[in-house]
């Protein structure tokens, strides 16, 4: 995963004294800690690492975020605010500074506009841009506008004091739903418009809201992004597809498909992969994390309905619900027999013995026999001359 | 018309009773092979389905058994009554040769019980090798029986039976040189189906013949072998004058074998694979030089001459002969798949248990039936 | 008592000669090759379509009620509930293996690639099993070309074991009354008008059923099309309305294995890599049982060599015979010890 190697500090003595009394809005620190424990560990690091990022969100010298929607149906906030380990909206708005959403913050028209630019010079430089939505592009962007300007200008105007230009969700990684085809609005994603910037993508039909939290909080931890992927994306949660974590993946081996929605398999919980489920060609981390936080399986295999690749530009969107995904097979497994593998038994010491043992006795019977042969011939050896 | 007696010896001997315990291993596993199948005992597997059970217990076993066969040649075909003497130990080892080689069939089929499938006509496949290679082997072991008969007859004193069998023996004979002559050249039929599977070193449309005079050849051996033991083991007077007239015959007929398989295999273009150094070169090499070594000894008048020898080269044609079958079905084979084969220690006591009861029963019928004619000569048979 | 004459040598090597086999050269003696049955079903398997799922194994085992294999470094592993079966065996009918080289990371490439290969009973057109089988255990559907089997026939002989160019019957060692296992088509299923197991469910249509008339053009098409140009690739059986794959045309090795091997298969083989590295044999056209029943009919048609013989050695032997009664004293009757 990451480099960062941070030496193990014991939990309690972090805690500090009244652990949980709410310090920072509703969060107590014993609930931050535990949080940002978690968090760590989605993103595979230390616990050591999770209190330096507890630190970071509630830090007095915390940058603020900016918050920007284009072509969007708020679906990735509202994912957001599905996460209540503990409520997010306390972490957002009481620990981290969000100081401008453009579908949280209360106030509206001309004075949010205005709070916003105040926002980003007072933090220029410092601030982290996060886009929600994708931006059209076609006859001069004019499809998507808020206060006059279109989203294209919108985010080239906040990208430019921005510190860390985080997109969330398919939409801002690579255009989303709007650009498929035809692609009427000329509809792309964030990283497309900035192209100098170093843009974050967090992609996803809604995106899991741990993979968003985790990307920043490591990004305010250690003030740089996690390992990406060529297309932008954190490593530790588009680094592998979906069908080498699914929980169905014995089933895919062994054959068991589910053929239609309701029959015999398909209640078995089998593999969806002949109703077009795209987990061979889709990069992300749903089986490992889930949903809504309700347990096991809250994402679409896990429910029955196969994944259609949401992440994915070259699928999402494009590739029919139910066509075959292309499997992205690396390697096969070793338990898979080879061709050309050897079989069959070679010599056993105690057959070579045997052998041996047997073939000497024949030939020392042999060469006994010889020995008493009479070579000169007797008399009855005489060759007969008559009948 | 026979001259011979029983061998009056103990049939108790340190020597028999060697060969009882090496017999009572085997049925040992026998036995655990009818028990726990096939794959328990043996070392078989889809590479080599065939073993040394059915390689050297079956296809080596009746070539020895070949020693009738190859006697009634000499004797009834190209008239050379003067070998008559060696016909009934021939006939004996060809009774013992054929009847354990069915046993041993028996014990190597995986679904012996549906055996009889054989003999029900809605189940004949005469396209098969094997089909005629199945009924002839059974009619031919019958056929030595009976032509065996008349020694068991003797003892017994069944006189009138003998006579009428003695009448009709010329049909028995006839059979008893057509029978061997289709299967054991059968055998050499079978490895055609086995195609590019078997390496050209052997493969050839010749396999037939090779097959059949190879058997032959083993037939005379194993008489030539036989006689010289027993003589020298008891103490009889020597058929070694006899047998050296026979294996001028031996020689002549060895080396008309090595030109018809070196003339095929030249003129086929594959004698380049004989120098490839690899186990199958090797073991061709050493099969043709054992073939060439009996027929080296065998076409000089002192090699004739010296019992020693004349046995030396009779072992190394029967080695040869022997070797050539183990060559032909397992080692000249590349199976399909990266296949190994080694006889596990039960198959090989297996094949040892079969072989030594063979000769066990020899010395028991030999001690007890009118079998050799050196016994009477020698004077120990009753008057 | 009389030597051996130069006569009765000429009699001899006379009937010798008779009984001898003395053909001159391997196809003139083969009979001819059995040629493919209008009627013929068959299967087309596509080892650039293959993902290696096993679906097809599988389902081949449910069809056929085999039990699970389980090779010797898994067992206990997970109570013995995984199947791996490493290769046909007495228990497995149909089975997938991969071709592996160097890293094996891009699939159907042959340098530091891997593909999948599927193995089991080609049907072939002029079968050796059922040419080398005594007791007509392996029998040819006169219509279908489906080579099945009797084990109420068999006796074990694994001569079809043997004989067998591709090593598919498997006769199950493991088992004192074992049979001989392979492929059979899913004749119980094709009976029932259904296809066999592994083409019904195979997922990317690469196990394909079908008449093999229709299969070899389906071949055609494949063959001739634009590597990476869109096709509908048909799943279950050739000709049915079940909803294709929509993938684009492979990268084939152009050629088809089966067409002429062995005189022709009614399984053929198309794959992105040459057939030899799938672990398929390379094999002439000649099928091995036009050649050795040519030979043995050479000799044994109709039994009229056989009976010739018998023939003359009966006369022969009873002249020996007779002649040897004249010669000798009448026999001294002995009794017994």
């Amino acid at each position: 995963m990451d480099a960062i190697r941070t030496p193990d500090i014991d939990f309690d003595t972090c805690l500090g004294p009244n652990p949980d009394a709410p310090a920072y809005g509703k969060l107590s620190r014993r609930d931050l800690l535990k949080f940002c424990a978690g968090i760590a560990a989605t993103m595979g690091l230390s616990s050591a690492a999770g209190v330096r990022m507890a630190e970071a969100a509630v830090s007095p010298v915390r940058p603020p975020v900016i918050w920007l929607h284009g072509q969007e149906c708020t679906g990735c906030t509202e994912s957001l605010l599905r996460s209540y380990h503990p409520t997010v909206e306390a972490l957002l708005l009481d620990v981290l500074s969000l100081d401008y959403h453009d579908t949280l913050c209360v106030g509206a028209g001309k004075q949010a506009l205005d709070y916003k630019h105040a926002m980003m010079e007072k933090h220029k430089g410092k601030y982290v841009l996060v886009t929600e939505g994708g931006t059209p592009t076609k006859d001069g962007g004019i499809y998507c506008k808020v206060g006059g300007k279109t989203q294209a200008e919108l985010v080239r105007e906040a990208a430019e004091g921005a510190a860390a230009v985080i997109a969330i969700g398919s939409c801002a990684s690579w255009g989303g739903i709007q650009s498929a085809d035809p692609n009427p609005t000329g509809a792309v994603g964030t990283h497309e418009v900035i192209p100098g910037k170093l843009v974050i993508n967090v992609p996803g039909c809604p995106p899991s809201p741990y993979n968003f939290i985790s990307t920043v909080l490591y990004l305010l931890t250690f003030n740089r992004p996690p390992v990406l992927d060529e297309l932008g994306r954190p490593k530790f949660a588009y680094g592998r597809l979906i069908h080498e974590n699914c929980e169905r993946r014995p089933h895919f081996d062994a054959g068991r498909f589910a053929l239609e929605f309701g029959d015999e398999g398909h209640r078995q919980g089998f593999c969806l992969y002949k109703i077009g489920c795209k987990g061979p060609e889709t990069y992300a981390n749903c089986p490992a994390i889930g949903f809504g936080d309700v347990g096991f399986g809250s994402w679409p295999v896990g429910t029955g309905h196969p994944c259609f690749g949401c992440t994915e530009k070259a699928t999402g969107f494009r590739k029919p619900l139910h066509a075959l995904a292309t499997v992205k097979t690396l390697t096969p497994p070793t338990a898979y027999p080879e061709v050309g593998a050897a079989e069959g038994r070679g010599v056993s010491t105690g057959a070579a013995v045997t052998v041996g043992v047997v073939g000497g006795l024949v030939v020392g019977g042999g060469a006994m026999l010889l020995k008493q042969m009479n070579d000169k011939g007797d008399a009855a050896d005489a060759p007969d001359k008559g009948a | 018309m026979s001259n011979a007696a029983p061998l009056r010896r103990n049939l108790v001997t340190p020597l028999t009773v060697v060969l009882a315990a090496l017999t009572l291993i085997a049925f040992y596993f026998v036995a655990l092979r009818f028990i726990y199948g096939l794959g328990a005992v043996t070392n078989l597997n889809q590479g080599y389905p065939w073993g040394i059970w059915v390689v050297i217990d079956i296809f080596i076993g009746t070539a020895l058994g070949c020693g009738g066969f190859a006697m009634a040649i000499l004797v009834y075909v190209f008239n050379g009554t003067v070998y008559h003497p060696l016909m009934r130990p021939a006939l004996l080892g060809g009774v013992f040769g054929y009847t354990l080689g069915g046993l041993a069939l028996i014990v190597d089929l995986g679904r012996y019980w549906q055996v009889y499938n054989f003999l029900l006509p809605w189940h004949w496949q005469p396209n098969s090798i094997m089909f005629e290679v199945g009924l002839c082997m059974l009619a031919y072991t019958a056929v030595v029986w009976i032509e065996f008969a008349p020694a068991i007859l003797e003892r017994l004193g069944w006189i009138r039976l003998k006579r009428l069998i003695e009448r009709w023996m010329f049909v028995f004979i006839a059979l008893g040189i057509l029978l061997p002559l289709m299967h054991q050249s059968s055998f050499g039929t079978v490895l055609l189906a086995m195609s590019t599977k078997l390496s050209p070193l052997w493969l050839t449309v010749w396999l037939p013949l090779l097959f059949v005079v190879s058997a032959i050849l083993m037939g005379y051996s194993v008489v030539m072998l036989e006689a010289a033991v027993v003589t020298q083991s008891f103490d009889l007077p020597s058929e070694h004058q006899l047998l050296s007239r026979l294996s001028r015959v031996v020689g002549w007929l060895t080396v008309a074998w090595l030109v018809v398989r070196w003339a095929d295999l030249i003129g086929r273009g594959a004698a380049d694979l004989a120098f490839a150094g690899d186990l199958k070169a090797t073991m061709f090499w050493i099969e043709n030089v054992l073939f060439a070594g009996g027929a080296l000894v065998f076409l000089t008048p002192s090699g004739r001459a010296s019992r020693r020898a004349s046995f030396l080269a009779a072992a190394a044609l029967l080695a040869a002969g022997a070797l050539y079958r183990i060559d032909a079905f397992l080692v000249g084979v590349t199976p399909v798949g990266n296949w190994g084969y080694f006889p596990s220690v039960a198959e090989i006591m297996v094949t040892v248990g079969i072989i030594s009861f063979e000769i066990l029963l020899y010395l028991v019928v030999i001690k007890t039936f009118p079998v050799l004619e050196s016994a009477s000569r020698s004077g120990t048979a009753h008057a | 008592m009389s030597e051996v004459d130069r006569r009765d040598f000429l009699t001899g090597a006379a009937l010798a000669g008779a009984t001898a086999v003395a053909p001159s050269e391997a196809s003139a003696i083969a009979r001819p090759p059995r040629e493919r049955l209008p009627q013929a079903v068959g299967m087309l398997y596509d080892s650039a379509l293959c993902i290696g799922c096993k679906a097809c194994v599988s389902a081949c085992k449910a069809a056929n009620d085999m039990p699970p294999e389980v090779p010797a470094n898994l067992t206990g592993w997970n109570e013995n509930t995984w199947d791996t079966a490493e290769d046909l065996s007495g228990r497995t009918l149909n089975v997938i293996k991969v071709y592996r080289n160097g890293a094996a990371q891009q699939k159907d490439h042959e340098i530091d690639g891997f593909a999948f290969v599927k193995r089991h009973c080609l049907h072939c057109v002029d079968p050796s099993c059922v040419s080398v089988c005594p007791v007509a255990a392996m029998r040819k559907d006169p219509v279908t070309g489906v080579v099945s089997y009797d084990p109420d026939a068999c006796i074990g002989c694994r001569y079809c074991v043997y004989a067998c160019p591709f090593g598919v019957p498997q006769y199950d060692f493991n088992n004192p009354f074992g049979k001989i296992a392979k492929c059979q088509f899913c004749n119980h299923l094709q009976k029932q008008g259904k296809i066999p197991a592994c083409c019904d469910v195979c997922p990317t249509g690469a196990s394909l059923f079908g008449k093999v008339a229709d299969l070899s053009q389906e071949i055609e098409r494949r063959l001739t099309a634009a590597p990476g140009s869109a096709y509908a690739f048909p799943r279950g059986r050739l000709g049915d309305d079940r909803p294709p794959n929509q993938a684009t045309v492979p990268t084939y090795v152009k050629a088809v294995y089966g067409e002429h091997e062995v005189g022709g298969t009614q399984v053929r083989y198309l794959a992105g890599i040459p057939f030899a590295k799938l672990g398929l044999p390379t094999l002439p056209s000649q099928s091995p049982a036009s050649l050795s029943e040519g030979v043995q009919h050479a000799v044994y048609q109709w039994l009229i060599a056989p009976l010739v013989a018998f023939a003359g050695l009966v006369w022969l032997v009873h002249r020996r015979t007779a002649r040897n009664h004249h010669d000798d004293a009448p026999n001294t009757e002995r009794g017994r010890p």
